[in-house]
């Protein structure tokens, strides 16, 4: 991971620009281009989709129409660690109401919801293709099944702690 | 191209391979509802109310992107489609706001018209309300998304005939949304205002700003000397309002009705488009003879203004500085009018009739009050000004004719075809031939010039001088000409008339809905009728306009005229978020 140094966000525009010389400058390179400003900056902000716009030659509309089609990619700030529970069917079968719940309470957040020191946003996300292992959420990029109330806390309990060098 | 057979509700038919379904059956004679079909836009498919059953398919298809083939068998009007159509309308009303009878497209609606049609009387969904805030941050455009159906006619147009792209459709599923820019108000968007958007929406999401509240006011209070223009292209349009056909001229029953809804003065903005021609093309030949810059642009059409002042602000010296008619015509109001009437200028009020919503924004820029006061104060559209009338009880087509009124009613044809795409073009080639040749124009119906081609390029032999001229209307075939003129195309051209709509100024933004190809020839047809009809042709003939450079202005581009009737324009930046000092927040 890599540390959350406030000087590397200055730049956007000069960020944008990397990102779309390194996918290339045209219109269907959009989403590749939102999805690495994403990484490299956390979410996609109105200035980085203006500036997005100005160096594809489209309109800023259509780049926020695009950004905001997409449940992954975010248009807003969000929490440092993003945990998404899935609540199609087969998680709801198995239980995922009381696994939000338990979510909710060691957090403090409804889904919809970011926490006041930024650390975590919460979210109820569509299918992840784990029904396999039903109950699942998914934090950041790890996937956790088979899911129990007495198993949250524990699991979150590593994403309390920042684990950057600087330790901020 | 080869023919197919194909049958539709049991007729055969032989048709055109390259035809949809939908063109079929109207060849056919058979009519099949549409929402997010536009005979001006690309095709989409997303209403799915054309919805037709095809035999061997399993589910329905939408008739307007469906392509026929041989052998096809359609049902147009089938119990399986009939019941579909009106669910998919009944949904659409299910989240529509129903409040018909206070909408301004009350009886001019396509949804409203639909659900008639379609015999829906009963919605049997409760649907549920987005509650979204009408944003009329706008001088032009006022949007109220409650009232959107998501057909995308607006994104279409903003799209592919402006190449402006304003609007967009937003997030997904039950909250998409059209939104201006990044979602916020329209008026912090990169917006020319040129109401196109307005003219192919089915429902009331999108109309102009309107200012007859004020303008009613102004009337009534006898203090107030308040003075009304109409532009050249309302003339052959308005009288769609009251249900006449596209084209037909009513310039003088409208001069009755404007007196009638109790204006103190009716004049006419085709007394300062003959001004603008003799200011232009003054500059014109001052550019020719001293070296100044080349092509010299047209500047009477204010969404391109806006167009050109965002994304090509470094071809702005080729503009004209003369201001449009509009303005020219406000600030003489206030000026020489005034002198002459003795009326204190801050008591008039001055109000111009326009096809056009970009007007509107136009009369607010802070570069309109050379007069001292603002130039022009309230602009109304042409379906504004229907509407006053209606309200004030005047039914248009049985008045009898009125005459403007003097000393801005005198006019040419060449002001009157201001309103055609061509028609500056037009009209400043009749007079720079005669000023230049001192001989006088064998014929004045100058066609290489006319048509409805998007872009149209013409060389005129103005005595010995060839002069190359050029002309475009709607803003993606202007952005093709100004790339052409940065790559050197254009590079010999003297003259280029630019129009931000699709016809010009008859198919602007403040028209009467609807509007397609046909709709626009027709009142392309009556103006040039007008024209024909009128005795003099030629700006540089006008009398009053002799007049009040004799009076007044002294002559073409004297101080003066650059004091009042010239302007500036203003580069537009496309980045309109103020930096936001993004907060970097890692996910991985």
């Amino acid at each position: 991971m890599e540390s959350c140094n406030s000087n590397c966000c200055v730049q956007c525009d000069a960020e944008v620009v990397a990102i779309v010389d390194k996918c290339g400058r045209t219109e269907c390179n959009l989403i590749p281009i939102l999805h690495q400003l994403q990484r490299s900056m956390g979410y996609v902000s109105n200035e980085a989709m203006e500036k997005v716009a100005a160096e594809l030659g489209i309109s800023v509309a259509q780049v926020h129409g695009t950004a905001t089609f997409y449940s992954l990619i975010y248009t807003k700030p969000h929490g440092k660690n993003v945990i998404r529970l899935c609540d199609s069917p087969p998680c709801h079968l198995q239980g995922s109401g009381a696994i939000r719940d338990a979510i909710t309470k060691a957090i403090g957040i409804e889904p919809g919801e970011t926490t006041s020191d930024g650390n975590f946003t919460f979210e109820t996300v569509s299918c992840m293709g784990l029904c396999g292992v039903a109950p699942a959420i998914m934090i950041n990029d790890d996937v956790y099944g088979n899911l129990t109330v007495d198993a949250i806390p524990s699991i979150l309990e590593k994403y309390f702690a920042c684990c950057c060098k600087e330790g901020c | 191209m080869a023919n197919v057979n194909i049958k539709i509700n049991g007729q055969d038919l032989c048709v055109d391979e390259g035809l949809t379904v939908l063109q079929a059956a109207q060849q056919a004679g058979i009519g099949i509802p549409t929402l997010c079909y536009h005979a001006d836009l690309a095709l989409d498919g997303v209403c799915r109310v054309c919805s037709v059953e095809v035999k061997g398919q399993r589910a329905l298809c939408a008739s307007c992107v469906y392509p026929v083939s041989e052998g096809m068998e359609v049902l147009t009007h089938s119990p399986k489609v009939r019941n579909a159509r009106k669910v998919i309308v009944e949904l659409m009303l299910a989240n529509h706001p129903q409040d018909c009878l206070i909408c301004a497209r009350n009886q001019n609606c396509e949804l409203q018209a639909m659900a008639r049609e379609l015999g829906v009387q009963d919605v049997r969904f409760t649907g549920d309300r987005k509650d979204i805030p009408t944003d009329s941050s706008s001088t032009s455009v006022v949007r109220d998304p409650d009232k959107c159906i998501l057909c995308g006619r607006c994104v279409r147009t903003c799209q592919d005939i402006q190449s402006v792209g304003a609007l967009h459709f937003s997030g997904r599923g039950w909250d998409t949304e059209i939104v201006a820019g990044l979602g916020g108000d329209l008026a912090d968007a990169v917006c020319v205002s040129c109401g196109q958007c307005i003219n192919r929406c089915p429902t009331g999401a999108l109309k102009g700003n309107d200012p007859s509240a004020k303008i009613w006011d102004a009337i009534y209070d006898p203090a107030k000397h308040v003075i009304v223009q109409t532009a050249p292209a309302v003339r052959a349009s308005i009288g769609e309002e009251f249900g006449m056909e596209p084209g037909s001229r009513v310039t003088r029953k409208m001069v009755t009705a404007l007196r009638m809804l109790g204006f103190d003065k009716v004049f006419d903005t085709d007394f300062t488009a003959d001004l603008t021609i003799m200011e232009e093309g003054s500059e014109l030949i001052q550019r020719v003879t001293k070296g100044g810059v080349l092509p010299q642009i047209t500047s009477c059409s204010p969404g391109w203004i806006n167009f050109i002042e965002y994304y090509y602000p470094e071809l702005l010296p080729h503009l004209s500085s003369c201001k449009s008619p509009q303005q020219m015509f406000g600030t003489l109001t206030k000026t020489y009018y005034a002198e002459k009437m003795g009326i204190d200028p801050k008591d008039i009020v001055s109000v111009s009739i326009m096809p056009c919503v970009a007007k509107k924004f136009e009369c607010d820029r802070p570069e309109m009050y050379s007069s001292g006061y603002k130039d022009v104060d309230y602009v109304l559209t042409t379906r504004e000004a229907a509407a006053m009338m209606k309200e004030a009880g005047i039914d248009l087509p049985s008045l009898e004719d009125g005459e403007y009124d003097a000393p801005f009613g005198i006019t040419t044809g060449a002001g009157a075809i201001f309103g055609n795409t061509g028609g500056v073009m037009e009209a400043a080639l009749r007079t720079a031939y005669e000023l230049i040749t001192g001989e006088a124009l064998d014929d004045v119906n100058i066609t290489a010039v006319r048509g409805t081609d998007g872009i149209r390029e013409a060389t005129i032999q103005v005595g010995a001088l060839p002069v190359k001229a050029a002309v475009a209307h709607g803003l993606a075939t202007a952005r093709e000409v100004l790339e052409g003129i940065k790559s050197g195309r254009y590079k010999d051209y003297a003259f280029i008339e630019i129009m931000c709509c699709p016809g010009g100024c008859i198919g602007g933004g403040g028209q009467p809905q609807p509007t397609n190809e046909e709709i626009r020839k027709k009142r392309i047809e009556g103006i040039y009728a007008e024209d024909g009809a009128m005795e003099l042709r030629k700006s540089h003939e006008n009398p009053a306009i002799k007049a009040i450079y004799e009076e007044f202005l002294g002559e073409p581009l004297s101080h003066k005229s650059h004091d009042l009737l010239h302007t500036t324009y203003t580069p537009r930046s496309q980045r309109t978020v103020k930096s936001e000092k993004p907060t970097k927040v890692q996910i991985d």
